[in-house]
């Protein structure tokens, strides 16, 4: 599954970023501020109106992503709880 | 002569507490410039070491990394290396790391270590670590980054003093690069948390529960409009009686030194040109120190990210972005603070386009004129007996502005070239910090000394050429109309209204657009010098004249172009300093001149059809 689809208060391990094309700059930084395989990210809230963007705690950091830069992140749910 | 000043530069993840550091080191000796040929703001200070070193400090832009392509990363890479034109390769760096976000900011700090310059690591806001019960091993962090380390807390006294004595001892010889560590840097900074840091709990659960209100999908958007509606009222209560105030006080100049000199051009040069000129800059600054200072407590507080991230959706359905926002909202009070303010959208063509769009915002200046107009020709009618039909009116007007900037960003949106940068959110929600009195001062000296500096001797310039053109050449002997009629301004008027004549503009309307340019409210004067009416203060007997000289059809349409009217050259002057494109200037005029021109023209002749 994807990050995009991740629900509210839920929390999943990365498995990795997906480049829409090969010089993606949006999937390179999503990388360096820490979205890399073995990652846990929970999804801390949804803003109003369609739920996007959505914010992301991912180790001490919190983000706002929106859904098409959360749809780069691939994850593998039910590995980490916490 | 004295030694040569070392130089070093600061670098850092964004939100690190970088700004807070530098200005505790340097204090108000800074200079804040742009670098050769880009808008990146260009940071520069300096302080002594105990010993007597003279430290040159170069405050970098704050970035995630130095690879990706982003303008302000760029610069701080070149400039890292020597290769930026007019600026010399720092000796060495100071990276600065949050305590509480170390996961994120030590993959930078292995990053900068990479390019292999001699490094210190500042690890701040350890203060809010303790806090937490987040716990470092500085001495092992040290260890393994093979560089020294040392604890801040930028924010409060003293807090840098350990760093300085680093400094200090540095200073007479810097040490060697420390070999880089190799491999995949998250790798790498998986390994050191491990060895180095523990934390209790990864999220505060003080900025938790505040989030939980701010962020509540009905609550949040209405603590949003709460503090909105606060900004505005501040504005308005502390900064127009100062703005007044000063208008006042230039007029007194103005009979004073009017009273000085003889009659003659030198009188009307010195009082019409600079006084009056020099008024009007001046007369914007209380306000927007106002609105700066606001807005740089909402930024230190934390809270603009939170804005931006509840209302990024609606945004970008216009072709914006959340960090839009406080642009937009700064240009309800003046257009100049919000194109300003623009400097916070990271991606270029959002940027442009917000740039494009702030000036459709009623801003205050417009107000004298609308009141006019409203009160002269929209009766006072009550609506459902709460509604006031004037009210309706200056609200139409502006919603006006909003849906035009709408429709406008709509436009950019879609003419948006497939392959300019995407435009990406990803923005950071720091931690919740109470803004520091330095800081803010700082922030507000820095910000106000842009707008005088770069601004006043344009504006000075064209208001001095707008004197000249509305009084040369001097009427003949024996005329009987006001002077202006016979000026420059008073023939362009007239040679303008062909123009103007298919938006029911009179020449006297038209005449009146020209001193607009300089700034909108002289209008009312304008038009209460050609219609002759004594006293230009005297608003409801100008409204009784222009009731009986314009159609409402005129009146309407006049309205109408002043929402969209590409007046206001110090708009314009900005505009041109905050881009650096004429490309830019010429855009903005030409589209909210044909919009205006566009729209004036349905609303006159459909007003004139119906009524």
């Amino acid at each position: 599954m994807r990050l995009s689809e991740l629900g509210k208060q839920q929390t999943a391990s990365v498995v990795g970023v997906e480049k829409l094309q090969a010089d993606d700059a949006i999937a390179a930084r999503l990388q360096d501020i820490g979205f890399v395989a073995g990652e846990t990210v929970k999804v801390i809230t949804r803003a109003p109106w369609g739920g996007d963007p959505i914010l992301v705690q991912v180790g001490t950091s919190r983000f706002a992503l929106r859904r098409e830069e959360a749809s780069r992140i691939v994850l593998q749910q039910g590995v980490q709880h916490g | 002569m004295a030694e040569m000043a070392l130089r070093i530069a600061l670098v850092g993840n964004p939100n690190c507490g970088k700004t807070a550091l530098f200005n505790q080191l340097t204090g108000a000796r800074q200079k804040v410039a742009n670098y050769a040929g880009v808008t990146v703001e260009r940071k520069e200070g300096h302080f002594f070491t105990a010993s007597g070193h003279r430290i040159s400090l170069l405050d970098l832009p704050g970035t995630y990394s130095l690879e990706s392509a982003s303008q302000d990363e760029k610069v701080t890479l070149d400039v890292l290396r020597g290769q930026h034109r007019g600026e010399q390769a720092p000796e060495m760096i100071i990276c600065v790391a949050d305590a509480t976000n170390l996961r994120l900011h030590l993959r930078f700090v292995l990053e900068v270590q990479q390019l292999g310059l001699p490094m210190v690591l500042a690890l701040n806001m350890v203060d809010a670590a303790q806090r937490r019960g987040i716990h470092i091993d500085v001495a092992r962090l040290s260890a393994e980054l093979g560089i020294p380390v040392v604890e801040t807390v930028a924010v409060r006294r003293g807090g840098v003093d350990a760093l300085v004595k680093l400094v200090d001892q540095t200073a007479s010889k810097i040490p060697a690069a420390a070999a880089a560590l190799s491999g995949d840097l998250h790798q790498q900074v998986r390994r050191i948390m491990a060895d180095c840091v523990s934390i209790p709990q990864l999220s505060d659960a003080k900025v938790d529960a505040i989030d939980r209100w701010v962020l509540h999908p009905v609550l949040g958007p209405l603590i949003l409009l709460l503090v909105m509606f606060m900004v505005f009222q501040g504005v308005y209560s502390l900064g127009k009686p100062v703005t007044d105030l000063i208008g006042d006080n230039f007029d007194q100049l103005n009979k004073l030194v009017a009273g000085l000199l003889p009659d003659g051009p030198l009188r009307g040069l010195l009082c019409d040109g600079l006084i009056s000129g020099l008024g009007t800059v001046l007369g914007f600054l209380p306000e927007i120190l106002v609105l700066f200072f606001f807005i740089l407590v909402l930024e230190e507080s934390g809270y603009l990210p939170r804005a931006a991230f509840l209302l990024d959706r609606i945004m970008l359905s216009v072709g914006l972005t959340g960090r839009s926002f406080i642009p937009l909202l700064s240009s309800f009070a003046c257009a100049i603070p919000g194109i300003i303010g623009s400097r916070s959208i990271s991606n270029q063509r959002d940027r442009w386009t917000t740039i494009l769009v702030a000036p459709l915002m009623t801003c205050s200046a417009r107000l004298p004129v609308y009141a006019l107009l409203i009160g002269a020709f929209i009766p006072a009618h009550s609506i459902g007996g709460i509604l006031n039909l004037q009210g309706l009116v200056l609200l139409g007007l502006y919603l006006l502005g909003i849906v035009g900037a709408m429709v406008v960003g709509w436009v950019s949106k879609r003419l948006r070239p497939r392959d300019a940068q995407q435009p990406a959110l990803i923005m950071e929600l720091p931690a919740y910090r109470v803004p520091q009195i330095r800081d803010l001062a700082l922030g507000l000296w820095e910000r106000g000394s842009i707008f005088l500096k770069k601004l006043t001797g344009m504006i000075l310039a064209l208001t001095v050429l707008m004197w000249f053109i509305s009084s040369f050449p001097n009427p003949p002997a024996g005329a009987i109309g006001p002077a202006i009629d016979y000026s420059i301004a008073g023939y362009l008027g007239k040679s303008l209204q062909f123009l103007f004549a298919p938006l029911g503009f009179n020449w006297q309307v038209t005449l009146a657009l020209i001193p607009a340019f300089a700034a909108r409210e002289t209008a009312v004067a304008t038009l209460a010098t050609v219609y002759s009416v004594a006293n230009a203060d005297d608003v409801a007997s100008l409204g009784h004249v222009l009731a009986h000289q314009i159609s409402l059809a005129s009146a309407l349409s006049l309205m109408v172009w002043f929402a969209f009217a590409p007046q206001c050259m110090s708009t314009l002057a900005v505009i041109r300093k905050e881009t650096g494109s004429r490309r830019q200037v010429v855009l903005s005029f030409s589209y909210m001149f044909v919009v205006a021109y566009a729209c004036s023209f349905l609303t006159y002749h459909l007003v004139k059809a119906f009524a």
